[in-house]
């Protein structure tokens, strides 16, 4: 498959955005390269952030491979990635108002209800319940493939609790410390104000009863979880408290957080626990991780949930076939950025396609992340593929398959040298009272593995500094 | 009838209790066959107590106290006059789309053996209504409902397998069957009044309703193999016995807890010969 390359485009020109890049490889030596690649890792491993795969039982904790190269985006490239990352967030917004209220789009036929009511994300008790501000979706991790110099698509919208921030903020912390050289040659956007526009959104979405000052902290499930690094560095940066459920409790439906100088009341809860575990009266009953009555709490308006209770609704990604037909619906506007053109295996016509097309497609779980459940059907064996036929055929609602995208590729540190290797990124959009930020990049994860399109760090994936380059 | 309820759920801790939180689904509604003459419910510690209704129109009490709480009881008495109206529910609140109880839930998931039970049970009756009349018949011979309060449920496909539940594990399956059959199905806990007739009446109990497009919702008591009758008193509904448990709650301290629970549910002729 003959992809785009971000810095070669079809493989004989030079992009401009990679001039400098491209000479400074030329022209650096490779031991000076070598060794700032250890350096890289050094730095890494000292820091301690490292990802916990499930299912690997050889490291339960690893490093997430970290490449020099860094990824570079135009500033007219970004500029309209952002208007299209701040419409698609202003759409999800308006569809989890819609849907939790007076499911107008739900009457007007632009999604098929039982999409939404048969969806166990879809969370009765948040129905006709007024979220603070009226915003759900806080912090949204919007993943973008590109597959020409024009052309982004969403591949995924991440409603929950997106994580991979801190890699974005470490990576380019690491490149200011190995590479000074190569920010004096490129004007290169910061990042590191990104705590500062989480911190300004939590404080904008507090609850009314509280104070100007209000409390905020950050809810882990704990260290065992394989985003604790990223939640004790958020914790840090934000100069917030890093909890656990049992470090909190609700009084009178007021949530308090236990401190060495007593109680003191929390007005807004930056939560990376899933709606299933965090309140064990409401949801799973066996959750240690959550706090008793927190639901109570929220639903009287005390404390504020970010992001809201619910907003797995919005990223299934059934409903994020329809996500054209809701951005304009919402927006009255003509969506900025692209969907990946998607079967729905639960409309019978599409899953016929689907089976007679396995070899060609990717198919997902409608209720899949990190890469798993999933089948890429060009890098699929026979066995693979005929487990998903049979899946598809026993469960086809199930699923969604989409073509297999010819994802861009960026230069890359491999053995044998420098090759491309494919990438995606995800942005990550913060929506308060004070309205949407979006820090110039996110993150870009490449699938180190040649020809692998699959950039999950569960599944062998690597980072790279994202720079927007401000001229 | 007149059915007299009381019902008390009684804690005891080893180690007293620091916080106690529950949230009580103990309280009926009025529907057509089923009038709320009264209803009082009472913890015996000192605490908050807040009435509130989740989505699907229950009414929620979540009661906390503060301890140090060696032990306490909640305490429910009330008097309930119901009509026999066939199982056919009427004259309920609404809130939830039906699509809603197409869900299915952790406890409620069919295995390969229920979906195949589902269909053989069903295949030689013609309408729905026929069809859940067949399961309900079909998983009454077929799974033995247990009368005990030593155990809690396991969930459709492990009850089914085991060939036996408690009256919670019975109405999930039947709940399992119905939604992978493709009808809307919910969980009910409720009350059935002590008789002669009924086996599995020993006070608390568990069913399922079903929404038919031509009847709306009507109940389906497979441990008992009939529809609602009025010995039966409805108190909550849910996806599964997790959203319509009469009680759910959470404790700081309070290790080495045990649980009494007590139920008496009888139809109110004892009061005039009492005076």
């Amino acid at each position: 498959m003959a992809a785009f390359d971000e810095m070669t485009g079809s493989g004989a020109e030079l992009r401009p955005a990679y001039d400098a890049l491209d000479r400074w490889l030329k022209e650096a030596p490779p031991e000076m390269l070598a060794l700032r690649r250890s350096q890289a890792e050094l730095f890494f491993r000292r820091i301690g952030i490292t990802f916990a795969v499930y299912g690997d039982e050889e490291s339960t904790e690893r490093l997430i491979p970290f490449d020099i190269i860094p990824r570079v985006l135009t500033k007219p490239e970004w500029t309209r990635l952002e208007a299209g990352l701040r419409q698609r967030v202003t759409a999800l917004n308006m569809f989890l108002a819609d849907v939790y209220g007076p499911k107008e789009c739900l009457k007007a036929g632009i999604i098929p209800p039982d999409l939404v009511y048969r969806n166990a994300c879809y969370q009765l008790d948040m129905v006709d319940f007024a979220v603070p501000h009226g915003i759900y979706c806080h912090i949204a991790g919007i993943d973008i493939v590109r597959v020409d110099a024009d052309t982004f698509y969403v591949l995924e919208d991440n409603a929950r609790t997106p994580s991979g921030v801190s890699y974005m903020m470490e990576n380019r912390e690491v490149m200011l410390r190995l590479f000074p050289e190569l920010f004096a040659t490129h004007r290169v956007a910061p990042v590191d104000n990104y705590p500062d526009q989480l911190l300004a959104t939590l404080r904008s979405v507090a609850p009314r009863t509280a104070s100007s000052d209000p409390t905020i902290c950050l809810l882990t499930p704990g260290q065992f979880n394989s985003a604790f690094y990223e939640h004790s560095f958020l914790a840090d940066k934000l100069g917030v408290e890093l909890v656990e459920g049992s470090d909190l409790l609700v009084k009178d439906d007021v949530v308090y957080m236990r401190t060495t100088q007593g109680p003191k009341r929390v007005d807004v809860i930056y939560r990376r626990i899933d709606d299933d575990f965090i309140d064990p009266l409401v949801f799973r009953g066996d959750s240690v991780l959550g706090v008793p009555g927190l639901i109570g709490a929220y639903k009287a308006g005390n404390v504020t949930l970010a992001n809201a209770v619910g907003t797995g609704v919005a990223d299934d990604k059934a409903v994020y076939s329809y996500m054209p037909e809701i951005v304009k619906f919402f927006t009255g506007e003509e969506p900025i950025l692209k969907n990946v053109p998607t079967w729905r295996c639960r409309e019978p016509d599409a899953n016929a396609y689907v089976l007679d097309n396995l070899e060609k497609l990717v198919v997902k779980e409608v209720n899949g992340s990190g890469g798993y459940g999933m089948l890429v059907g060009p890098h699929a064996n026979k066995a693979q593929i005929e487990t998903f036929r049979r899946k598809l055929k026993a469960q086809p609602e199930g699923f969604i398959a989409q073509p297999t995208l010819a994802l861009s590729t960026c230069p890359t540190f491999v053995a044998s040298g420098v090759a491309p290797r494919h990438v995606d990124l995800r942005p990550y959009v913060l929506s308060g009272a004070n309205g949407i930020s979006c820090v110039p990049g996110g993150l870009t994860r490449v699938a180190l593995k040649e020809g692998s399109l699959v950039v999950n760090s569960s599944q062998g994936g690597g980072t790279k500094d994202t720079w927007v380059l401000d001229a | 009838m007149r059915i007299r309820i009381s019902h008390s759920i009684a804690y005891a801790y080893a180690e007293p209790a620091r916080h106690i939180t529950q949230i009580l689904r103990l309280t009926p509604r009025d529907h057509d066959g089923q009038h709320v003459m009264s209803w009082r419910i009472e913890p015996t510690v000192d605490g908050r107590l807040r009435a509130t209704q989740d989505a699907f129109g229950n009414i929620v009490h979540s009661f906390s106290a503060d301890g140090p709480i060696a032990e306490m009881a909640i305490k429910v008495d009330g008097l309930i006059e119901t009509s026999d109206l066939a199982g056919v529910l009427r004259g309920t609140a609404e809130r939830v789309p039906v699509d809603v109880f197409r869900r299915e839930t952790l406890l409620t998931a069919p295995d390969e053996a229920l979906r195949r039970f589902s269909a053989e049970a069903t295949h030689a009756a013609g309408t729905p209504l026929s069809q859940m009349h067949a399961l309900m018949e079909a998983l009454h011979a077929g799974v033995a409902c247990i009368e005990t309060d030593e155990r809690t449920g396991v969930g459709a496909a492990a009850a089914f397998a085991a060939s036996e539940g408690i009256a919670q594990d019975v109405a999930h399956i039947f709940i399992a069957c119905a939604r992978h059959l493709g009808m809307p199905a919910r969980y009910v806990s409720g009350y059935v009044a002590q008789s002669e007739s009924l086996r599995h009446a020993n006070g608390a109990h568990a069913w399922a309703e079903i929404h038919l497009d031509d009847y709306g919702w009507i109940g389906f008591d497979a441990a008992n193999n009939l529809c609602p009758t009025d010995t039966h008193v409805r108190v909550a509904t849910g996806l599964d016995f997790s959203g319509a448990a009469p009680a759910r709650g959470a404790r700081a301290g309070g290790d080495g807890e045990a649980l009494a629970v007590r139920i008496s549910a009888r139809e109110d002729g004892s009061r005039l010969t009492e005076q």
